[in-house]
């Protein structure tokens, strides 16, 4: 409608735009910048459960590494709307540490754990209006802007040298490219409707294996769980809903309200069959958001947890934790191992799955055998 | 006597919950492993049969092994739903 070529650009600025949206709903439930506890007594006695929450949750900073006591954070802006003093935008480093900001501060215990509560005069806590540019949504517009650069290099490239043979990254990336066209849109959505799609499958598809990629780098700006983030992967499911829904013809509602093929005692007194489909319909997004959310999640947490039996042995005993540390070291870096080709496989999938709806939503009718 | 009769039950309903989804947890995957090992076993079959075909067995076994273990987080949210909300 607005963008007329397949792979444009404003398509895929579009994309960008309206990923960008998603973390909005995700709750930054997180620990602060730091961790307050670890100021308030040297030995503190390390605990994996809130170490591998707070690093597969969201946070207002961006936590890079703690020396002794001295914490090493980037600080994220903050934006909040409060009803009561407007439009506040400041320093994650203000609320930091249990320091309270013009009536902000960051709420550890009781319902709002994790997140900014505002105090109002009457000493009532709210939660404030937050778009702030968390851990996540930075690690969103990242990706979103180096997906942009990248591929719009690339598509300029081939607009310009239309007829030489690829090189650089073109190359590399035509391989995927291709992978994606051929094996994934063409086989499911057959050879004549498929090029309407291949925008958002190869921008699901790129977005997906980029950002499982940058969740396995330790260091910034990658190694923010955003794939991971259960209201991302919830509007990629969506989209790939509304998509499925908007470009579904006749058949494919013929196909849910009157199934070809299945006895007429299904459908009418009680219209079972109907009941069953209109669930198939709502469960494959469903399970396309939890599919990604778990696998990525969970991969990070075995990783967490391999790295926490070093410091749960070293609690006991410092030479416990050196020799353990050594098989620590060789499960993660297989589960790295691992985790990488889950990071492909999951974008794959998705995207397959994707593209079987979509060809399922625009299939012509066959001649069924009537008995 | 009334009261601690109470809180026993309130912390073995705790307990009871967290032990199910432990078991739960467990299950889901044996569950994963046997059709993983089923989809596996029958690729390397399949592969000896036709050692040309090695490409398509091997990305379609990749793929199904994938929907298995979506099957089987769902099983790893709910168990994680029962232990920390």
């Amino acid at each position: 409608m607005i963008c007329k070529d397949s792979l444009s650009l404003c398509k895929v600025l579009i994309m960008c735009v309206l990923l960008s949206f998603a973390p909005m709903f995700s709750s930054a439930s997180a620990s602060p910048t730091e961790s307050d506890t670890s100021h308030t007594a040297k030995t503190e006695a390390f605990k994996p459960g809130t170490f591998i929450l707070d690093h597969i949750g969201d946070s207002y900073g961006w936590h890079i590494v703690s020396i002794d006591n001295h914490h090493i954070a980037i600080p994220l802006p903050v934006i909040v709307f409060s009803k009561h003093s407007g439009l506040n935008i400041f320093s994650s480093s203000r609320v930091a540490h249990g320091n309270s900001y013009n009536g902000f501060h960051l709420s550890h215990s009781g319902e709002h754990a994790g997140k900014i509560v505002e105090t109002l005069p009457d000493k009532s806590e709210v939660l404030p209006f937050d778009i702030s540019i968390t851990k996540n949504v930075f690690t969103l517009l990242f990706s979103g802007i180096l997906l942009v650069i990248i591929f719009v290099g690339i598509a300029k490239k081939y607009r310009k040298h239309k007829d030489s043979a690829p090189t650089g990254l073109q190359n590399g990336m035509e391989i995927i490219i291709l992978f994606v066209r051929d094996d994934i849109a063409k086989a499911s959505i057959g050879a004549k409707k498929y090029e309407k799609f291949m925008p958002y499958l190869l921008t699901a598809f790129f977005f997906i294996f980029f950002n499982n990629l940058l969740g396995l780098i330790p260091i910034f700006p990658g190694g923010a769980n955003l794939t991971g983030n259960i209201a991302v992967t919830m509007v990629l499911a969506l989209f790939t809903f509304v998509i499925t829904t908007i470009n579904a013809n006749k058949n494919y509602w013929i196909h849910i309200i009157n199934t070809p093929g299945v006895p007429w005692w299904l459908k009418l007194p009680i219209p079972l069959m109907p009941i069953i489909e209109f669930v198939g319909v709502l469960t494959k997004p469903f399970v396309l958001m939890v599919r990604l959310f778990a696998n990525i999640s969970a991969g990070h947490m075995i990783m967490l947890g391999f790295f926490s039996l070093i410091f749960i042995f070293g609690a006991k005993h410092i030479a416990a934790g050196l020799g353990i540390s050594i098989l620590s070291i060789a499960f993660t870096v297989f589960m790295g191992m691992l985790e990488i080709l889950v990071a492909f496989v999951q974008a794959f999938v998705f995207t397959l799955l994707s593209a079987l709806y979509f060809g399922m939503a625009v299939e012509e009718h066959h001649e069924t055998k009537h008995h | 006597m009334l009261t601690l009769a109470i809180l026993l039950q309130a912390v073995a309903n705790t307990a009871i919950a967290k032990m199910g989804a432990g078991i739960g947890a467990g299950i889901a995957a044996v569950g994963a492993g046997i059709g993983i090992g089923q989809i596996g076993g029958k690729a390397m079959e399949a592969i000896a049969r036709q050692p040309e075909a090695v490409g398509d067995v091997r990305s379609n076994m990749i793929v199904a092994a994938a929907l298995i273990e979506g099957a089987a987080f769902f099983a790893i949210v709910v168990c994680l739903l029962i232990l920390f909300i």
